[in-house]
């Protein structure tokens, strides 16, 4: 019964997921002069979606860490990102983590929760972007909140797998 | 019971204090601050010692000689410090966790509410009652 629960709460949040990137567009007329004007709109769309994730993240890295110990090193709070945060938001874990140790991590998921619903190979691969902005914005938002400040980007080559750039800021 | 409370935030200004004899706030203010010296030497400390199970409950920061100040750090780096009166010694180290546990539980839920911003200082009605629960209670 619990898991009924569980799993209607993470639908709904993918369906609320997808209303909330496709509002924008929603009110945009397609005319010649307006095109140029998309392409600033669509920056903008982009960075007010990862910036609700930002919030978002943090708050919810609050309360994903609440009993956890600390943690020792970098590595360890992105090992952190890739196990339990993930398994917590997206349900499942990360497939791969890479670094070149330089503050670089790249996050792979093979079936990313939030793009399995849009296709299974090439198609619609324009519109992937904003529909991985937010989750870009919960990332760089909980790393945020652990002290450490990044740049988060996401490349699409196939849904639903999707990669995760981590640039971890030296100040 | 405490008879002081403060959250302070990641960049070391306060978030959040509330002291009992009102009359007295500045010298809660005082050691608040001065507590925060030890707060940072024991989370660098823990750091040292490797493979260790880092707790997030720092104890006793230092006693003085009317007060004992207890300290704990979230995984945010959000400190809180909790100062009691010497005098009132039946308090428990238990005791002192489970009022840092609601403390870190309250905290968790200012956080997630969507009209807080991080830094803001801290006016939940929520919080004000779980911190008063805490507070000594002065006729």
């Amino acid at each position: 019964m619990r898991d009924i629960l569980v799993q209607s709460q993470y639908q709904l949040v993918a369906v609320l997921h997808q209303f909330v990137v496709c509002q924008p567009q929603l009110s945009k007329q397609k005319k010649e002069k307006e095109k140029r004007l998309a392409a600033t709109d669509r920056a903008v769309c982009i960075s007010v979606l990862e910036a609700m994730g930002f919030r978002v993240g943090q708050g919810l890295i609050e309360r994903l860490t609440r009993d956890s110990p600390s943690f020792k090193d970098e590595l360890d709070i992105m090992k952190f990102v890739c196990k339990d945060f993930w398994t917590k938001v997206f349900r499942r874990q990360v497939d791969n983590l890479r670094t070149n140790h330089q503050g670089t991590y790249v996050l792979q998921d093979n079936k990313f929760a939030l793009l399995t619903q849009l296709s299974n190979g090439k198609q619609y691969l324009d519109q992937a972007p904003k529909y991985l902005a937010f989750s870009c914005g919960v990332v760089r938002g909980a790393l945020s909140n652990l002290g450490l400040e990044s740049v988060v980007t996401a490349e699409v080559s196939s849904m639903p797998s999707c990669k995760f750039q981590v640039v971890i800021q030296k100040s | 019971m405490a008879v002081c409370i403060a959250v302070i935030a990641k960049e070391n200004y306060p978030l959040f204090i509330r002291s009992v004899p009102t009359q007295n706030e500045l010298k809660f203010h005082y050691t608040v601050h001065t507590s925060l010296d030890v707060v940072e030497e024991k989370i660098s400390a823990v750091g040292k010692s490797l493979g260790d199970q880092r707790e997030l409950y720092l104890g006793l920061l230092y006693p003085t000689e009317d007060y004992k100040v207890y300290g704990y750090v979230t995984n945010s780096k959000v400190k809180f410090v909790i100062v009691v009166d010497s005098s009132n010694t039946s308090l428990r180290d238990n005791e002192i966790r489970s009022m840092f546990r609601k403390l870190h539980n309250s905290f968790t839920d200012v956080m997630c509410n969507p009209f807080y911003n991080p830094g803001d200082p801290i006016q939940s009605k929520a919080f004000n009652g779980i911190v008063s629960g805490m507070m000594v209670q002065t006729g």
